[in-house]
């Protein structure tokens, strides 16, 4: 009775053609987005073709870096030695997501186009621009705890979900991209963009692109690295504001420092302000703050997001801290 | 095809209660609130019928609606009580002079949320039709209202509609009224003459079925210097839908908490274009004792008391304080002290305690809710073989029921819990309480008790006429008497004898109430653990000590005090209904957005019961579902006031409302 | 046409590509000790074991099941054969209505081999094997299972007790 469709590729490249050649047809991970969005009317696919048996499930080791395969579950990622002795924050940002059953089932590149939890989006009986460009933003006016911060526009105040992404962010991953016209590489931080006027873009990615791989160059400091995710339950909810950060100290002073934050805007919010701003400096309580607080100046929460701007604040000034106090242990 | 319901109370007809809406449904063009049913979609296959639904498009003009509960508190109407069933007023001298007299005080104003039950298990209901007979599978705590509000509805007799409900993957509240699924499933049954299942989604729950009203709250408090309340005022607003729904006892925990000089308690209610509010897990007590037990906290600290004793010192002596009815059994203050000792409450930390990051706080809180008694139809079957069979339709949502209901046979009887069957769940069987008000083992306990004593007389005389001496094992006399089994009955289910008991349990009801004050009491006491960056707020120790009367299973009793606690810890923490105001739509009906507790939230919750039966209750038992989750919020409360120094007045207390 | 392990025996059945395995499991193989709580996702209620790992059938197409190994709770005990860790659940009291159930269960099964196999968490974020899950380990790791009847420290105790049986053998 249903509509759709169902393939499995032989190959990466079939996959990429068959997509191309199939008006509606999209990718297929581990569905544990797309499988809800289907059933809730968001996302109406001709065709569902499976990229979770293609040869792209394995985590190799290259350059000090990691070249992790599109099609790996979250699961084997958190648990992957290297990840978690070189990497941290990227082990922790995946088990502080969803639960032990989604992570089993996610796969890297899907979690990363998973799309916004933003209730508004979700209910196709009310306005978004996300989910119906022109209808409106029902929840600039609405109830819109979880919205964004940093970066929103007037047309889309939705926050991108992943707490992969703001660690893979962090890490200056690149995506490695494979489309019709043939492959690309795209930094992570360049993957997702911020709604401007055309908020039903959630990536840069062109049709029919798939991402087939996530490259993490080798990074030193990142052994000294934590994800903290601030949310309304103990476990399993989004967060409300997330951080990534890694730090490496010269002493009592910032020789390096990467700060990401999650929950706060349409995509993974590279704190680059804080990060110019500290690096050189003291490592000091008052100088976490200020730094923060300068990065959370541009902010222009909404009429249910003041207190984020405040909790964005303490959450990093508190990362920061806590990493700086851990010390020798890394 | 069917008329329009209606929802207000038949006092002839206690099955007018189960309506759920006045929603005609299928049957208007108009729609009266957002998530009404417009059409249905019949198919061999789940996967079918979704799709089809997918497709159907409907087209309409929009209207005015008035969906804001904060901007319609000015439109509150006053509600008053009936003269039995759930209080909503009351008054004892003049609060309010009392009130501006007092040398200390708190005026505080609260506001919670709607909430909805969210049992795990969807409605899901099964209905066919043979000829005019219909028979309905589905999850209820009330197969009576059940037959009757399908049989006014669809025409025919009441005992031609059986409803059949073995197991109820869990209810609260949510289902122990007709809704839009049951009525759809029985129209679509009729229509295409064949059996049809309807499941709702669990965003079909939310829209479909009620959940517990918002309210706005004030307590106010007046105190003498050295902790004797001289004034108690607790009004409140709620909301119905203008399809539905009603008061619930929002101020009726103010009528028996606290002996103070002079007590205010009033109600009113606003009526909103939403789905009707409905029964959830104590119903008003719930929101009450929360407004009521932080007032008496912050009362606590504005006196400089230790918040224990000033409970202690105000508990009523053996009358209720406004109707001065006596009470049958009145055991809180044990429990608080109990409670005080059992936790450790002497080491309490000082206020705005740190470990390390987290800031420490403990609260304690009481509970209480009324003890009822429903008409319970029961018939007890003894074979020769010495097998014992009960029947009565009652309900099993996970309390156990079954299980209790063989223990007390067992008990009466004298008889191996193994040798008892019970028959429940299924409509045809004698006629049993629904499963609300706690009241289900108490209300069925009671007609146990008259069963097994005319069968002891039955017995007994046919011991007399086989020469056995009375009291002699009723399997050995129907032996030497030659009868195969011999059954009693309790309670009449249909025709004017039904009607005369039910009039008879009103009037005993109402003489009852003018009497005695029952009730099941109990003491919350608790930890929690704020972070002082970020203001999460976690519960990591909790212990409550109850007196609900007589313990027929100390297992499933403390079950479900445990559930009532995790639910109210939902409710402190993060549980609420968000609705649109511009649309009265609600906008997060689904699990991943509106936040029940997950295991990580829950700490180990002890539970001690006193196991000491209420005199005038059957048996002694006082219900346990409850209780349970009054007060909890409050004790979180009072807990985060005192790691924070902060009085939080609205739930849930997200980490926004701790830090601010 | 998908064809996979079920309980140790092998199915073929006809679906069409975008029904649940939770679906196909309920109505087509007559398997309705997988519950539907939410079709979302979100409640856990629908958990079973797909070549040993959780998941939530929910989520899964049955077509992505070829070739694979599933087990629900049917496959797990039986009234007359109860699991150890079902044992565990009527000692310690974990559950009321018992919808989610079946989904704790699997969920707890395939929670132990993560453990065992040194699958990090939230709670122990550099944990290798343990000898003996905290309860708060075991809390953190289950959040994805929902009990609204709150019998959430019966489960964990069900769950500790199952855990520290089979490690003592």
């Amino acid at each position: 009775m249903s509509t759709i469709g169902y393939a499995v590729p032989a190959s990466v490249e079939e996959a990429v053609a068959t997509v191309a050649a199939t008006p509606g047809a999209v990718y297929l991970g581990g569905g544990t987005n797309l499988v809800d969005l289907v059933r809730e009317g968001i996302a109406t696919p001709s065709l569902l073709v499976d990229v979770t048996r293609l040869p792209m499930d394995r985590i190799e080791a290259a350059d000090g870096g990691l070249l992790i395969g599109a099609a790996v579950r979250n699961t084997d990622l958190a648990a992957n030695r290297v990840v978690r002795e070189r990497f941290p924050v990227l082990s922790q940002a995946i088990v502080m997501g969803a639960s032990g059953q989604i992570r089993n089932m996610a796969t890297v590149g899907g979690n990363l186009l998973q799309r916004t939890r933003c209730l508004y989006f979700y209910d196709d009986g009310a306005p978004c621009n996300k989910r119906e460009p022109g209808t409106g933003c029902g929840a600039a006016e609405g109830s819109n705890r979880m919205g964004a911060i940093l970066g929103a526009s007037e047309h889309c105040v939705a926050v991108h979900p992943s707490d992969l992404a703001v660690a893979l962010a962090v890490l200056d991953a690149q995506v490695e991209v494979l489309g019709p016209s043939g492959p690309r590489t795209v930094a992570l931080a360049d993957l997702h963009r911020l709604p401007g006027d055309t908020p039903h873009l959630d990536t840069t990615l062109a049709p029919g692109e798939l991402v087939t791989a996530v490259r993490i160059p080798s990074l030193p400091m990142a052994r000294r690295s934590r994800y903290r995710k601030v949310r309304d339950r103990a476990s399993y909810a989004f967060a409300l504001v997330s951080v990534a950060v890694a730090l490496d100290l010269d002493g009592g002073t910032v020789r390096g420092v990467r700060v990401a934050l999650g929950g706060v805007a349409h995509k993974p919010w590279r704190a680059t302000v804080l990060e110019q701003r500290l690096t050189g400096g003291p490592a000091g309580d008052a100088a976490f703050r200020s730094a923060a607080e300068a990065e959370l100046a541009g902010a222009t929460p909404g009429r249910d997001t003041a207190f984020k701007v405040g909790l964005a604040v303490r959450t990093v000034t508190a990362v920061l801290r806590q990493l700086r106090d851990e010390g020798g242990a890394a | 095809m069917l008329a329009r319901p209606a929802t207000r109370l038949n006092p002839m007809d206690l099955s007018s209660m189960g309506v759920g809406s006045s929603i005609p449904f299928l049957n208007t063009d108009e729609v009266l609130v957002d998530g009404q049913p417009v059409a249905v979609v019949v198919a061999e296959t789940i996967e079918a019928a979704e799709h089809a639904a997918g497709l159907v498009e409907a087209a309409y003009e929009t209207s005015e609606l008035s969906a804001d509960f904060g901007a319609a508190l000015g439109s509150a109407t006053p509600v008053k009580g009936m003269p039995v069933g759930p209080e909503l007023s009351g008054r004892r001298g003049d609060a309010r002079a009392a009130l501006a007299k007092a040398p200390v005080t708190v005026d505080l104003t609260f506001t919670t949320p709607q909430q909805n039950h969210n049992a795990i298990e969807p409605h899901t209901t099964t209905a066919w039709w043979e000829g005019n007979r219909l028979t309905v599978q589905e999850g209820t705590q009330n197969l009576d209202w059940s037959r009757k509000v399908l049989a006014r509805a669809f025409g025919v007799p009441a005992t031609d509609v059986r409803v059949v409900s073995p197991f109820v993957g869990g209810a609260f509240g949510g289902k122990s009224k007709v809704w839009a699924g049951t009525i759809i499933a029985c129209l679509a049954a009729r229509v295409v003459r064949r059996p049809v299942r309807l499941a709702l989604s669990r965003e079909g729950v939310y829209r479909t079925v009620g959940g517990r009203t918002p309210t706005r709250q004030r307590v106010a408090l007046g105190a003498t210097a050295d902790g004797h309340l001289t004034a108690l005022v607790h009004t409140s607003v709620s909301r119905r839908g203008r399809v539905g729904g009603g008061p619930e006892q929002i101020v009726a925990c103010s009528l028996d908490l606290y002996d103070a000089d002079t007590i205010l308690a009033e109600q009113s209610i606003v009526e909103l274009d939403l789905m009707s509010n409905t029964a959830m897990r104590a119903p008003g007590e719930t929101q009450g004792t929360y407004a009521v037990e932080s007032a008496v906290d912050e009362l606590a600290v504005a006196l400089d008391l230790d918040p224990v004793d000033l409970r202690l010192r105000n508990q009523p002596g053996e009358r209720r304080p406004v109707s001065r009815a006596r009470y049958s059994h009145r055991r809180l203050a044990e429990t608080l002290e109990r409670g005080r000792d059992l936790f450790g409450w002497a080491d309490r930390p000082a206020p705005g305690t740190r470990d390390g990051a987290t800031l420490v706080g403990w609260g304690v809180a009481a509970a209480i809710h009324p003890a009822w008694e429903f008409p319970a139809n029961v018939r007890l079957t003894a074979e020769v073989t010495g097998q014992v069979r009960l029947e009565c339709a009652f309900h099993e949502m996970g309390m156990g029921s079954a299980t209790a209901v063989t223990q007390v046979v067992a008990d009466l009887l004298g008889v191996d819990p193994a040798d008892v069957a019970i028959g429940y769940g299924e409509s045809q069987l004698p006629t049993g309480p629904g499963a609300g008000g706690s009241a289900q083992t108490a209300s069925i306990a009671g007609s146990v008790e008259k069963a097994c004593a005319r069968l002891r007389t039955r017995v007994d005389a046919l011991a007399a006429k086989a020469g056995r001496p009375a009291g002699s094992p009723v399997a050995d006399v129907l032996a030497a008497a030659g009868q195969p089994s011999l059954t009693v009955q309790v309670g009449a289910d249909d025709g004017p004898r039904a009607m005369v008991g039910q009039a008879r349990f009103l009037g005993k009801m109402l003489v009852d109430s003018r009497r005695w004050k029952r009730a099941a009491t109990g003491a919350h006491y608790c930890e929690v653990r704020i972070d002082a960056d970020t203001g999460e707020l976690r519960v990591t120790r909790w212990l409550g000590v109850f007196d609900i009367g007589r313990v027929v299973n100390p297992r499933l009793a403390s079950s479900q005090l445990r559930g009532g606690i995790v639910m109210g810890l939902g409710m402190a923490l993060g549980e609420e209904t968000i609705i649109d105001p511009r649309s009265g739509r609600i906008m997060n009906p689904s699990l991943a957005e509106y936040h029940v507790p997950v295991h990580a939230d829950v700490p180990r919750i002890d539970v001690v019961t006193l196991d000491d039966p209420d005199p005038t209750m059957p048996l002694g038992i006082v219900g346990a579902g409850e209780v349970g989750i009054t007060g909890v919020s409050a004790a979180v409360a009072n807990a985060v006031r005192h790691a924070t120094g902060r009085r939080l007045t609205e739930l849930p207390m997200t980490l926004d409302t701790i830090h601010g | 046409m998908v064809g996979f392990g079920l309980n140790g025996h092998r199915v073929t059945v006809q679906v069409e590509a975008f029904s649940s395995l939770a679906d196909v499991l309920r109505t087509r193989l007559g398997l309705t000790g997988t519950k539907k709580g939410c079709n979302q996702g979100a409640c856990g209620a629908c958990t079973v074991l797909v070549d040993d790992r959780r998941v939530l059938s929910c989520l899964m197409l049955a077509v992505q099941a070829q070739g694979r190994s599933v087990t629900t709770i049917e496959g797990v005990g039986t009234p007359d054969a109860l699991h150890d860790l079902q044992r565990e659940f009527v000692t310690a009291d974990g559950f009321q209505c018992g919808f989610c159930t079946s989904g704790q269960i699997c969920s707890a099964l395939g929670m132990l081999e993560e453990i065992d196999a040194g699958i990090p968490s939230a709670v122990a974020d550099h944990v290798a094997a343990q000898p003996d899950p905290t309860e708060l380990e075991i809390r953190e790791r289950m959040s994805g299972n929902l009990c609204r009847c709150g019998a959430y420290n019966g489960i964990v105790a069900a769950v500790r007790a199952y855990a520290g049986r089979e490690r003592a053998r």
